[in-house]
Protein backbone atom coordinates (compact mmCIF):
# COMPACT_ATOMS: atom_id res chain seq x y z
CA UNK A 1 0.00 0.00 0.00
CA UNK A 2 3.01 2.36 0.82
CA UNK A 3 4.77 1.23 -2.04
CA UNK A 4 1.63 1.67 -4.30
CA UNK A 5 1.18 5.19 -2.79
CA UNK A 6 4.77 6.55 -3.31
CA UNK A 7 5.03 5.62 -6.72
CA UNK A 8 1.52 6.40 -7.96
CA UNK A 9 2.47 10.15 -6.59
CA UNK A 10 5.85 10.21 -8.45
CA UNK A 11 4.77 8.71 -11.48
CA UNK A 12 0.98 10.53 -12.06
CA UNK A 13 2.63 13.67 -11.16
CA UNK A 14 5.28 13.22 -13.99
CA UNK A 15 2.41 12.30 -16.32
CA UNK A 16 0.02 15.05 -15.43
CA UNK A 17 2.94 17.50 -15.04
CA UNK A 18 3.14 17.19 -19.30
CA UNK A 19 -0.44 16.90 -19.78
CA UNK A 20 -1.19 20.40 -17.65
CA UNK A 21 2.36 21.95 -18.71
CA UNK A 22 3.60 22.23 -15.11
CA UNK A 23 6.84 20.67 -15.86
CA UNK A 24 8.80 23.48 -14.60
CA UNK A 25 6.96 24.14 -11.39
CA UNK A 26 7.19 20.14 -10.53
CA UNK A 27 10.69 20.13 -11.86
CA UNK A 28 11.52 23.22 -9.29
CA UNK A 29 9.73 21.50 -6.37
CA UNK A 30 11.69 18.21 -6.09
CA UNK A 31 14.74 20.38 -5.23
CA UNK A 32 12.88 22.93 -3.09
CA UNK A 33 10.97 20.13 -1.30
CA UNK A 34 13.56 17.92 -0.77
CA UNK A 35 15.05 20.65 1.31
CA UNK A 36 12.45 21.68 2.66
CA UNK A 37 12.08 17.94 4.28
CA UNK A 38 15.37 18.15 5.81
CA UNK A 39 15.00 21.42 7.07
CA UNK A 40 11.80 20.51 8.67
CA UNK A 41 13.32 17.43 10.48
CA UNK A 42 16.25 19.33 11.96
CA UNK A 43 14.27 21.60 13.23
CA UNK A 44 12.34 18.87 15.09
CA UNK A 45 15.75 17.29 16.49
CA UNK A 46 15.99 19.60 19.15
CA UNK A 47 12.56 19.12 20.46
CA UNK A 48 12.46 15.30 20.22
CA UNK A 49 15.49 15.41 22.21
CA UNK A 50 14.40 16.89 24.83
CA UNK A 51 10.83 15.73 25.20
CA UNK A 52 12.34 11.78 24.97
CA UNK A 53 14.88 13.20 27.64
CA UNK A 54 11.61 14.53 29.77
CA UNK A 55 9.94 11.06 29.10
CA UNK A 56 13.15 9.34 30.52
CA UNK A 57 13.12 10.97 33.78
CA UNK A 58 8.71 10.60 34.12
CA UNK A 59 9.43 7.34 33.59
CA UNK A 60 12.23 6.68 36.25
CA UNK A 61 10.34 8.51 38.44
CA UNK A 62 7.64 6.16 38.27
CA UNK A 63 5.23 8.96 37.05
CA UNK A 64 4.51 7.28 33.72
CA UNK A 65 3.69 3.34 35.52
CA UNK A 66 1.59 5.40 37.53
CA UNK A 67 -0.49 6.95 34.90
CA UNK A 68 -0.66 4.04 32.83
CA UNK A 69 -2.34 1.51 35.44
CA UNK A 70 -4.83 4.70 35.95
CA UNK A 71 -5.73 4.54 31.54
CA UNK A 72 -5.13 0.34 32.02
CA UNK A 73 -8.92 -0.64 31.73
CA UNK A 74 -9.11 1.03 28.36
CA UNK A 75 -5.72 0.44 27.13
CA UNK A 76 -5.75 -3.43 27.91
CA UNK A 77 -9.32 -3.62 25.68
CA UNK A 78 -7.54 -1.46 22.78
CA UNK A 79 -4.12 -3.34 23.16
CA UNK A 80 -4.74 -6.39 24.05
CA UNK A 81 -1.05 -8.16 23.04
CA UNK A 82 0.67 -5.27 24.44
CA UNK A 83 1.54 -5.95 28.50
CA UNK A 84 0.09 -2.85 31.03
CA UNK A 85 3.66 -2.51 32.16
CA UNK A 86 5.47 -2.58 28.48
CA UNK A 87 7.23 1.22 27.32
CA UNK A 88 5.13 0.83 24.78
CA UNK A 89 1.98 1.33 26.74
CA UNK A 90 3.71 4.41 28.68
CA UNK A 91 4.70 6.19 25.39
CA UNK A 92 1.20 5.33 23.67
CA UNK A 93 -0.21 6.69 26.72
CA UNK A 94 1.81 10.08 26.40
CA UNK A 95 1.37 10.48 22.42
CA UNK A 96 -2.51 10.50 22.84
CA UNK A 97 -2.29 12.85 25.83
CA UNK A 98 0.29 15.18 24.13
CA UNK A 99 -2.41 15.04 20.38
CA UNK A 100 -5.31 15.74 22.95
CA UNK A 101 -3.83 18.77 24.72
CA UNK A 102 -2.51 19.95 20.89
CA UNK A 103 0.96 19.48 22.64
CA UNK A 104 1.97 18.41 18.34
CA UNK A 105 5.62 19.03 18.87
CA UNK A 106 5.68 16.63 22.06
CA UNK A 107 3.40 14.04 20.52
CA UNK A 108 5.70 12.86 17.87
CA UNK A 109 8.87 11.88 19.37
CA UNK A 110 6.27 10.02 21.83
CA UNK A 111 4.64 8.84 18.88
CA UNK A 112 8.28 7.46 17.55
CA UNK A 113 8.96 5.77 20.85
CA UNK A 114 5.75 4.01 20.93
CA UNK A 115 6.43 2.53 17.85
CA UNK A 116 9.55 1.48 18.38
CA UNK A 117 8.78 -0.31 21.87
CA UNK A 118 5.80 -1.98 19.72
CA UNK A 119 8.22 -3.55 16.80
CA UNK A 120 9.67 -4.98 19.61
CA UNK A 121 6.53 -7.27 20.30
CA UNK A 122 6.22 -7.45 16.78
CA UNK A 123 6.30 -10.98 15.65
CA UNK A 124 6.78 -10.19 12.09
CA UNK A 125 9.52 -8.45 11.00
CA UNK A 126 8.51 -5.35 8.38
CA UNK A 127 4.40 -5.78 8.27
CA UNK A 128 2.40 -3.94 10.59
CA UNK A 129 1.24 -5.54 13.94
CA UNK A 130 -2.82 -5.27 15.20
CA UNK A 131 -1.43 -2.66 18.25
CA UNK A 132 0.62 -0.43 15.89
CA UNK A 133 -2.15 0.19 13.41
CA UNK A 134 -4.86 0.63 16.58
CA UNK A 135 -2.45 2.98 17.47
CA UNK A 136 -1.89 4.86 14.53
CA UNK A 137 -5.84 4.53 14.09
CA UNK A 138 -6.45 6.16 17.81
CA UNK A 139 -3.63 8.82 16.94
CA UNK A 140 -5.25 9.90 12.90
CA UNK A 141 -8.62 10.23 14.90
CA UNK A 142 -7.12 11.62 17.93
CA UNK A 143 -9.69 13.85 19.94
CA UNK A 144 -8.46 16.89 20.28
CA UNK A 145 -9.54 19.55 22.95
CA UNK A 146 -7.76 22.65 22.20
CA UNK A 147 -7.64 22.94 18.62
CA UNK A 148 -5.12 26.34 18.95
CA UNK A 149 -4.13 26.64 15.35
CA UNK A 150 -7.49 26.34 13.86
CA UNK A 151 -8.80 29.18 16.96
CA UNK A 152 -6.19 31.48 16.04
CA UNK A 153 -6.05 31.14 12.36
CA UNK A 154 -10.65 32.60 12.81
CA UNK A 155 -9.20 35.14 15.19
CA UNK A 156 -7.01 36.43 12.85
CA UNK A 157 -9.61 36.79 10.56
CA UNK A 158 -11.82 38.71 12.21
CA UNK A 159 -13.85 36.73 14.64
CA UNK A 160 -14.42 37.74 17.80
CA UNK A 161 -16.15 34.17 19.27
CA UNK A 162 -13.52 31.89 17.81
CA UNK A 163 -13.23 29.33 20.77
CA UNK A 164 -16.87 28.93 20.05
CA UNK A 165 -15.31 25.83 17.56
CA UNK A 166 -13.93 23.75 20.61
CA UNK A 167 -17.12 22.36 21.40
CA UNK A 168 -17.85 21.33 17.89
CA UNK A 169 -14.72 20.02 17.25
CA UNK A 170 -15.08 18.01 20.43
CA UNK A 171 -18.14 16.59 19.01
CA UNK A 172 -16.81 15.33 15.66
CA UNK A 173 -13.60 14.24 16.82
CA UNK A 174 -15.26 12.07 19.41
CA UNK A 175 -17.18 10.83 16.22
CA UNK A 176 -14.13 10.45 14.58
CA UNK A 177 -12.57 8.62 17.53
CA UNK A 178 -15.47 5.89 18.03
CA UNK A 179 -15.72 5.21 14.48
CA UNK A 180 -11.88 5.07 13.90
CA UNK A 181 -11.50 2.09 16.86
CA UNK A 182 -14.58 -0.08 15.81
CA UNK A 183 -13.02 0.02 11.83
CA UNK A 184 -9.81 -0.87 12.72
CA UNK A 185 -11.19 -3.24 14.91
CA UNK A 186 -13.17 -4.79 12.30
CA UNK A 187 -10.33 -4.31 9.58
CA UNK A 188 -8.34 -6.12 11.68
CA UNK A 189 -9.83 -9.36 10.92
CA UNK A 190 -10.58 -8.97 7.37
CA UNK A 191 -9.01 -11.56 5.24
CA UNK A 192 -7.40 -9.12 3.44
CA UNK A 193 -5.63 -7.26 6.12
CA UNK A 194 -5.25 -10.56 8.65
CA UNK A 195 -1.68 -12.03 8.89
CA UNK A 196 -1.58 -15.23 7.77
CA UNK A 197 1.00 -18.02 9.66
CA UNK A 198 4.78 -17.52 8.14
CA UNK A 199 5.06 -19.06 5.14
CA UNK A 200 2.08 -17.78 3.60
CA UNK A 201 1.17 -14.70 1.44
CA UNK A 202 -1.39 -11.99 1.57
CA UNK A 203 -2.36 -8.96 -0.27
CA UNK A 204 -2.01 -5.94 1.52
CA UNK B 1 -12.22 36.14 23.73
CA UNK B 2 -12.38 34.96 27.31
CA UNK B 3 -12.18 31.60 26.18
CA UNK B 4 -9.51 32.11 23.93
CA UNK B 5 -7.16 33.67 26.62
CA UNK B 6 -8.30 30.74 28.99
CA UNK B 7 -7.10 28.16 26.36
CA UNK B 8 -3.94 29.78 25.82
CA UNK B 9 -2.85 30.07 29.81
CA UNK B 10 -4.49 26.18 30.25
CA UNK B 11 -2.45 24.95 27.23
CA UNK B 12 0.89 27.04 29.01
CA UNK B 13 0.10 25.71 32.45
CA UNK B 14 0.19 22.22 31.35
CA UNK B 15 3.38 22.67 29.27
CA UNK B 16 4.92 23.82 32.10
CA UNK B 17 3.88 21.57 34.52
CA UNK B 18 5.03 18.57 32.00
CA UNK B 19 8.76 20.55 32.03
CA UNK B 20 8.83 21.45 35.43
CA UNK B 21 7.08 19.20 37.74
CA UNK B 22 8.62 15.94 36.42
CA UNK B 23 12.42 16.45 36.99
CA UNK B 24 11.52 18.57 40.36
CA UNK B 25 9.80 15.66 41.14
CA UNK B 26 12.20 12.92 39.99
CA UNK B 27 15.01 15.07 42.04
CA UNK B 28 13.16 15.05 45.27
CA UNK B 29 13.20 11.05 44.75
CA UNK B 30 16.40 11.17 44.88
CA UNK B 31 16.71 10.05 41.49
CA UNK B 32 19.88 11.47 38.62
CA UNK B 33 18.01 13.39 37.27
CA UNK B 34 20.09 15.21 34.21
CA UNK B 35 22.24 11.77 33.90
CA UNK B 36 18.61 10.32 32.97
CA UNK B 37 17.59 12.92 31.06
CA UNK B 38 20.20 12.81 28.64
CA UNK B 39 20.25 9.19 28.30
CA UNK B 40 16.97 9.52 27.05
CA UNK B 41 17.27 12.63 25.07
CA UNK B 42 20.15 10.77 23.24
CA UNK B 43 17.62 8.42 21.90
CA UNK B 44 15.57 11.27 20.96
CA UNK B 45 18.25 12.53 18.58
CA UNK B 46 18.71 9.05 17.05
CA UNK B 47 15.12 8.74 15.94
CA UNK B 48 14.61 12.15 14.61
CA UNK B 49 18.02 11.82 12.36
CA UNK B 50 16.94 8.14 11.67
CA UNK B 51 13.54 9.22 9.87
CA UNK B 52 15.06 12.28 7.81
CA UNK B 53 14.97 10.02 4.41
CA UNK B 54 11.54 8.71 4.58
CA UNK B 55 10.34 12.61 5.43
CA UNK B 56 11.97 13.31 1.97
CA UNK B 57 10.85 10.66 0.24
CA UNK B 58 7.51 11.78 1.04
CA UNK B 59 7.49 15.53 1.29
CA UNK B 60 8.87 15.13 -2.41
CA UNK B 61 6.45 12.97 -3.81
CA UNK B 62 3.45 14.73 -2.37
CA UNK B 63 4.95 18.25 -3.70
CA UNK B 64 5.66 17.18 -6.79
CA UNK B 65 1.66 15.74 -6.83
CA UNK B 66 0.52 19.34 -5.87
CA UNK B 67 2.89 21.09 -8.34
CA UNK B 68 1.69 19.17 -11.09
CA UNK B 69 -1.98 19.95 -10.19
CA UNK B 70 -2.81 16.61 -8.67
CA UNK B 71 -4.80 18.19 -5.71
CA UNK B 72 -6.66 20.52 -8.80
CA UNK B 73 -7.11 17.42 -10.62
CA UNK B 74 -8.98 15.28 -8.21
CA UNK B 75 -11.11 18.62 -7.82
CA UNK B 76 -12.36 19.06 -10.67
CA UNK B 77 -13.00 15.20 -10.76
CA UNK B 78 -14.98 14.93 -7.28
CA UNK B 79 -16.63 18.21 -7.49
CA UNK B 80 -19.80 17.28 -9.57
CA UNK B 81 -20.49 14.06 -7.48
CA UNK B 82 -20.33 15.65 -4.42
CA UNK B 83 -21.97 18.57 -5.10
CA UNK B 84 -25.00 16.44 -5.80
CA UNK B 85 -24.49 15.45 -2.36
CA UNK B 86 -24.44 18.75 -0.63
CA UNK B 87 -20.91 18.71 0.65
CA UNK B 88 -19.95 22.55 0.82
CA UNK B 89 -17.85 22.87 -2.23
CA UNK B 90 -14.67 25.61 -0.72
CA UNK B 91 -14.12 23.01 1.87
CA UNK B 92 -13.01 20.50 -0.84
CA UNK B 93 -9.47 21.49 -1.21
CA UNK B 94 -9.04 21.37 2.29
CA UNK B 95 -10.59 18.12 2.31
CA UNK B 96 -7.99 16.71 -0.20
CA UNK B 97 -4.90 18.25 0.87
CA UNK B 98 -5.80 17.57 4.92
CA UNK B 99 -4.24 13.84 5.06
CA UNK B 100 -1.02 14.43 3.73
CA UNK B 101 0.20 17.77 5.17
CA UNK B 102 -0.37 19.84 8.32
CA UNK B 103 1.07 23.15 7.52
CA UNK B 104 -0.39 23.29 3.70
CA UNK B 105 -4.02 22.73 4.98
CA UNK B 106 -3.49 25.27 7.96
CA UNK B 107 -2.39 27.87 4.92
CA UNK B 108 -5.74 26.87 2.79
CA UNK B 109 -7.68 27.13 6.13
CA UNK B 110 -5.87 30.73 6.41
CA UNK B 111 -7.41 31.26 3.07
CA UNK B 112 -11.00 30.23 3.44
CA UNK B 113 -11.03 32.19 6.92
CA UNK B 114 -9.59 35.42 5.06
CA UNK B 115 -11.99 34.85 1.72
CA UNK B 116 -15.27 34.48 3.59
CA UNK B 117 -14.39 35.91 6.91
CA UNK B 118 -13.52 34.28 10.12
CA UNK B 119 -17.65 34.34 11.03
CA UNK B 120 -18.43 32.77 7.62
CA UNK B 121 -20.36 29.46 8.63
CA UNK B 122 -18.02 27.95 5.86
CA UNK B 123 -15.07 29.19 7.92
CA UNK B 124 -16.39 27.66 10.82
CA UNK B 125 -17.07 23.88 9.33
CA UNK B 126 -13.51 24.03 7.96
CA UNK B 127 -11.53 25.14 11.60
CA UNK B 128 -14.19 22.54 13.20
CA UNK B 129 -12.43 19.97 10.28
CA UNK B 130 -9.03 20.89 11.27
CA UNK B 131 -9.51 20.41 14.70
CA UNK B 132 -11.21 16.75 13.86
CA UNK B 133 -8.90 15.37 11.38
CA UNK B 134 -5.59 14.42 10.65
CA UNK B 135 -2.60 13.72 8.36
CA UNK B 136 -3.22 10.64 7.90
CA UNK B 137 -0.95 9.72 5.10
CA UNK B 138 2.16 11.71 6.59
CA UNK B 139 1.86 10.07 10.12
CA UNK B 140 1.60 6.11 8.84
CA UNK B 141 4.37 7.27 6.73
CA UNK B 142 6.58 8.44 8.93
CA UNK B 143 5.99 6.18 11.79
CA UNK B 144 5.94 3.62 10.29
CA UNK B 145 8.95 4.41 8.35
CA UNK B 146 10.46 4.75 11.73
CA UNK B 147 10.52 1.17 12.47
CA UNK B 148 11.19 -0.16 9.04
CA UNK B 149 7.45 -1.30 8.23
CA UNK B 150 6.40 -1.86 4.35
CA UNK B 151 3.41 -3.64 4.72
CA UNK B 152 1.12 -1.40 6.53
CA UNK B 153 -1.92 -3.43 6.62
CA UNK B 154 -5.33 -1.81 7.48
CA UNK B 155 -3.68 1.40 9.09
CA UNK B 156 -4.39 3.86 5.79
CA UNK B 157 -8.07 2.24 5.09
CA UNK B 158 -8.78 3.46 8.79
CA UNK B 159 -7.40 6.32 9.19
CA UNK B 160 -9.29 7.23 5.84
CA UNK B 161 -12.39 6.32 6.66
CA UNK B 162 -11.97 8.16 10.45
CA UNK B 163 -10.93 11.37 8.62
CA UNK B 164 -14.11 10.79 6.55
CA UNK B 165 -15.93 10.51 9.94
CA UNK B 166 -14.62 14.09 11.03
CA UNK B 167 -14.61 16.13 7.93
CA UNK B 168 -18.81 14.79 7.50
CA UNK B 169 -19.44 15.22 11.53
CA UNK B 170 -17.40 18.92 11.29
CA UNK B 171 -19.92 19.88 8.29
CA UNK B 172 -23.08 18.46 10.26
CA UNK B 173 -21.94 19.78 13.81
CA UNK B 174 -21.24 23.11 12.63
CA UNK B 175 -24.41 23.20 11.03
CA UNK B 176 -26.25 22.58 13.66
CA UNK B 177 -24.46 24.60 16.09
CA UNK B 178 -24.57 27.66 14.13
Amino acid sequence: MLNFIWVLLIVSSVIMSFVNGTEAAVAASIAVSANQAVNTAISLIGIMTLWLGIMRIAECAGFIALFAKLVAPVMEKLFPEVPTDHPAMGAMILNIAANMLGLNNAATPFGLRAMEELDKLNQHRGIASDAMCTFLALNTSSVQLIPMTAIAILAANGDSAASDIVVPVLIATTCSTIVGIVIVKWLAKRKLFRIEPAGTNDAA
Amino acid sequence: MMLHSWITITSNAILFSFIGAIPLVAWLKKIDVFATFTEGAEEGFHIAVKIIPYWVGFWVAMNMFRAAGGFAALETLLSPLLNCLGFPLPLLPLTLIRPFSGSASNSILADIAHTYGGQAKVSHMAATMMGSTETTFYVVMVYFAAVGISRTRHAIPAGLIADATGVIAAIMVTHWFY
